[in-house]
């Protein structure tokens, strides 16, 4: 057998790991892990957003006197590959905390890998309630809005409607199913009268938008919860607005007046979904105006949702850093329970209780200007205002 | 009633779409017998090129004459590859063009994002067919009916020219013997070039069409490029009236399952195209193979068992990197652990195909099976970790004797794809069945034991079973058993004739190859903590085929070298650039230019030649033999 094989892995393992001492001692580390290279219409955003927090920190002297530095990996849309990168960042370039990932299963990837290896993690974006209840561990915390914070949100505005039949179009994996099982709870105890009248399960990324416009319609439904985005949202709303499935239904649809998925819809954004998303062109207040003017000062460009999440998550790392004044995890995690701090959305809070924090997100109707989707009549939604009583949320988190 | 037709003409443009691509798959298939993994990336570059020039050329001209240009500058694109690189490959291996269009396929999606952004677009609907048409109440878009219309033309002319123009003539001849063509002094080279332009063509034009419909997005190739194989292989290789029908029926099929099964889309053409194959091996409209007159390219460098230097040499290399943890850290120890788990995976591939000449499209499912068999022992039977991993690789080997037995019932590419459909069908149970796998959330918490849980001690773990797992697969090779599964491979007809059950023998080899997988995916489960369905995903297939072509597969043992190199510097690369992809992908175009037997089979070969540089090398040797190979 070639076993001299082995020693050239061995070469291009130290290889790997020597390359890694960069940074000076005296910095302080933050290790971030994300789908760049998978989904780079929401990562380049969410990259733009934790660099500009990492220059403000800096800029007004660092945590607790140390620069920052953010060590940022790609995992490829690959649980397995996240867990490598992780590896690097804790065993080779000890960095003080894991923060980022995208997809659900990353992030629970990551969670558990944390959970084991004793790091604290900060969970950026992925939506999963998972990751803080039935898989929840003390080590992780997260910041976005969950999938039952975000139905919740939706829940309140949909049951204002008189329809009562309804369909659901969701993705075929964990997001799109929980997303659809958790408003169906949540609608259905609020409006008991409500039926439900087809459901479709396109798989993610590969939708055959006719067929399942055409199935839909047949169903004949007052109103349609869509999960879908991305670019499968986009063939959806082709197909609906040529099919005429649109016309006459009230949707409501998740994450779709966010700026990635709404802005590539351009002319053809159907008018009057109800969703959740991000309007920067209309949040007036402070917080937000300076986070933008920052934002735009440095890259000409303007925000998008990543954005805010990149910028949050790391301006989030800084205060439970600088607060616990310890790169310690147990420290960490005593310093991040109920800390309070502000956000471009205003005050958010790491909860106690479950580690999930405050952040809430925009409720409204999605409108055509000058040939571009926007969101009008927006509110923000504190996340406090949606979540389960604390009695409820002890019997859905395991104890640690 | 209205309904019912109306969503049968939805299948039908959706099937046109799918058409268009598999056609030109289809013929470059069988032509020059090229696995190319890059259609789906003509495709994408199609789409890209055909949604800049709508957005510059005005009116309904302007639209039409973009969608042609950009498949004609893709076709051009196509013809570059062509001559440049695919031309240097095509006494390689087969298989082996598969490496190339693979890494062009990684630089590709790299490069639209470099010179198009990330976001996805939208581009403009087509002058005319904006709009629906009413049918008894239900709309059905105009340009759906554009797209039903054009299937049939497409195919019309394709048949045409295939018919009644000299072209076409060579082209079927070359499709059913190359070799008997290019005796009758037909010029390959062109001819290769024109049947790859046309494929290239076809498939750009697919994608530039879908402009209308579609957002324009850096993961287009990974969406269509299985789905259009798996078309081709169920209308059977090579025939473009196949190819037709399978779309339609792929599409009808989805159309309608979906109103009795919401989810079935995940997994339809992949049941299709299991079922099919069982019944038909050579697809719908394909047919057998004649036996290939093969010049006994694997007979000229004779295997033979290592020489006692070499194995002292490969001994002493082994207590070298066992003593890995005496100097390097964490990091790189459970890296080095996912380098042996890989060499494990990698071997047992290249058992599979190299010695049995049974290519695995889906290799992956056993060593997932191998990783969820030890998830499911250890978390729901709560078994301690030495017997999960002694236990949990039957999972594997349980797959592989069902499967295996109505793989080897095929050969060749419908082996491939049938091994593929098997891969698909586990991984959608693992994906779907939420309440057992956890879905797509996976299985987390299974961490080693405290004995095996240090970074070194797993990777003297893992580093000892993958030398138990590779002496062991070697000394197979050279077991009467052995010498058995090669004579299956090098002919099947003689082996038959002297009394081997080829059959047998074959699935027992697949039965072997796989329990080895799981044994690499049972170890796999524990240096992650964690089980996923992309453990039984087609791109770790993929990655495993792509292991094995890098290391040789006309080697004893050439997945070693190439597991260690390609997992090496694949995590390398994803750890130091943005643009792993395109390094990546532009390293894999080298190799394959520069080692077109693969690294170990080209070092051997050099090592060969200097040993008979004294009497003037075999002329089989000395140059590449002349035939369409």
């Amino acid at each position: 057998m070639r076993a001299r094989n082995y020693f050239v892995g061995a070469a291009f393992a130290l290889l790997a790991s020597g390359m890694a001492h960069s940074a000076m001692a005296e910095d302080l580390k933050i290790g971030e892990i994300n789908s760049y290279s998978l989904l780079p219409a929401f990562t380049e955003p969410y990259r733009k957003g934790w660099q500009l927090a990492v220059e403000e920190i800096n800029a007004a002297g660092g945590i607790n006197g140390k620069k920052l530095v953010v060590i940022s990996k790609d995992d490829g849309g690959k649980p397995a590959d996240a867990q490598t990168a992780a590896n690097e960042l804790v065993s080779s370039e000890g960095v003080a905390m894991l923060t980022g990932t995208f997809l659900s299963n990353i992030g629970l990837a990551v969670s558990d890998f944390a959970n084991q290896k004793k790091v604290f993690f900060l969970a950026a974006e992925p939506l999963t309630d998972a990751v803080i209840w039935s898989k929840g561990n003390k080590y992780t915390f997260r910041l976005r809005p969950s999938n039952y914070m975000q139905a919740a949100m939706l829940v309140e505005a949909a049951a204002k409607l008189p329809a009562k039949r309804w369909a659901t179009i969701a993705p075929n994996y964990e997001y799109g199913q929980s997303a659809v099982s958790v408003f169906k709870k949540l609608m259905s105890e609020k409006r008991p009268d409500i039926q439900w009248v087809d459901e479709q399960w396109p798989p993610q990324g590969k939708i055959d938008a006719g067929p399942v416009v055409q199935a839909v319609a047949a169903a004949n439904p007052e109103a349609i919860l869509n999960v879908t985005f991305g670019a499968d949202l986009v063939k959806l709303v082709r197909e609906g607005n040529t099919r005429g499935l649109f016309k006459g239904r009230e949707v409501v649809s998740f994450l779709t007046g966010e700026p990635e998925y709404l802005d590539p819809l351009k002319d053809e954004t159907p008018e009057g979904w109800i969703v959740t998303g991000y309007p920067w062109y209309s949040i007036k207040t402070p917080e937000h105006d300076a986070f933008l003017k920052a934002y735009q000062a440095k890259y000409n460009d303007y925000p998008r949702l990543g954005s805010i999440v990149g910028y949050q998550t790391i301006k989030s790392a800084a205060a439970i850093l600088t607060k616990a004044g310890s790169t310690d995890a147990d420290k960490l995690i005593a310093a991040a329970e109920g800390l309070s701090m502000p956000s471009p959305f205003g005050e958010i809070t790491f909860r106690k209780i479950d580690h999930q924090s405050t952040l809430g997100a925009y409720v409204g109707k999605t409108a055509l200007k000058d040939g571009k989707g926007v969101m009008v009549d927006s509110v923000y939604k504190k996340g406090s205002d949606y979540l389960p009583s604390d009695a409820e949320v002890e019997k859905l988190r395991p104890k640690d | 009633m209205a309904f019912y037709v109306v969503q049968f003409l939805t299948g039908l443009a959706s099937a046109a779409s799918l058409f268009l691509v598999a056609s030109g798959l289809s013929i470059i298939f069988g032509v020059t017998r090229i696995v190319n993994f890059a259609h789906g990336a003509f495709y994408m570059i199609g789409a890209y090129i055909a949604f800049t020039l709508t957005e510059r050329l005005s009116g309904a001209l302007g639209f039409w004459g973009a969608i042609v240009l950009a498949a004609l500058a893709v076709a051009l694109i196509g013809v570059l590859v062509e001559m440049v690189l695919l031309r240097r490959i095509y006494h390689a291996p087969e298989l082996f063009q598969l490496l190339a269009t693979f890494g062009l396929t990684l630089m590709v999606e790299d490069l639209v994002v470099l010179i198009w952004g990330p976001d996805d677009l939208v581009g403009r609907r087509a002058p005319g067919f904006k709009g629906a048409v009413d049918f008894f109440g239900q709309n059905i878009p105009s340009y759906d009916l554009f797209l039903i219309v054009l299937g049939p033309v497409v195919l019309g002319i394709l048949w045409l020219l295939f018919q009644r123009t000299r072209w076409g003539v060579l082209v079927r001849a070359a499709t059913q013997d190359r070799d008997m063509v290019a005796a009758l002094g037909v010029n390959q080279k062109w001819l290769f070039t024109s049947v790859f332009a046309v494929g290239v063509f076809l498939a750009a034009l697919g994608g530039a069409l879908q402009i209308p419909r579609d957002a324009v997005h850096h993961a287009m190739d990974l969406r269509i490029i299985v789905e259009v194989f798996v078309v081709v292989v169920i209308g059977g290789l090579g025939s473009i009236v196949g190819a037709f029908v399978a779309a339609v029926l792929v599409s009808e099929l989805n159309a309608f399952g979906i109103l009795i099964f919401p989810k079935i889309s995940i997994i339809l053409v992949f049941l299709v195209m299991a079922v099919v194959l069982i019944v038909r091996p050579w697809g719908l409209f394909g047919k057998p193979e004649a036996p290939a007159r093969k010049t006994p390219g694997l007979a000229v460098n004779p295997w033979r068992p290592l020489t006692s230097n070499e194995r002292l040499a490969s001994l002493a290399a082994l207590v070298i990197a066992a003593m890995l943890p005496l100097f390097a850290g964490n990091y790189a120890l459970t890296v080095g652990s996912e380098i042996a788990i890989f060499v494990i995976f990698a071997v047992s591939l290249h058992f599979l195909m190299a010695v049995g000449g049974l290519a695995s499209f889906g290799h992956a499912a056993y060593f997932g099976l191998g990783a969820y068999g030890v998830a499911f022992l250890a978390k729901m039977a709560g078994l301690p970790m030495i017997v999960c991993l002694l236990l949990g690789p039957l999972l594997g080997c349980m797959g592989a004797a069902v499967f295996g037995f109505f793989a080897v019932q095929l050969s060749g590419v419908y082996f491939a794809m049938l091994t593929l459909a098997f891969a698909q069908i586990v991984w959608s149970i693992a994906f779907q069945w939420v309440s057992v796998t956890g879905g797509d959330n996976g299985i987390l918490s299974i961490w080693p034991e405290i004995w095996a849980a240090s970074p070194s001690h797993f990777y003297w773990l893992a580093l000892g079973v993958a030398a138990l797992v590779t002496i062991a697969l070697r000394a197979m090779v050279f077991s009467p058993f052995g010498y058995a599964l090669r004579a299956t491979r090098d002919s099947l007809l003689r082996s038959e004739a002297i009394g081997i059950n080829a059959k047998r023998i074959q699935w027992t080899a697949f039965v072997i190859a796989g329990t080895t997988a799981g044994i690499g995916g049972a170890l796999f489960a524990y240096l992650k903590g964690s089980v996923f369905p992309d453990n039984l995903g087609i791109s770790l297939s993929v990655d495993a085929l792509v292991m094995v072509l890098l290391g040789g597969v006309e080697t004893v043992s050439g997945a070693v070298i190439g597991a260690i190199v390609y997992k090496a510097l694949n995590i390398w690369l994803v750890s130091q650039t943005d643009l792993s992809k395109l390094v990546l992908g532009g390293f894999i175009v080298l190799i394959v230019v520069v080692f077109p037997k693969g690294i170990v089979g080209v070092l051997e070969m050099l090592a060969q030649r200097r040993r008979k540089s004294s009497p003037p090398g075999s002329p089989l040797i000395a140059k590449p033999i002349e035939s369409a190979e």
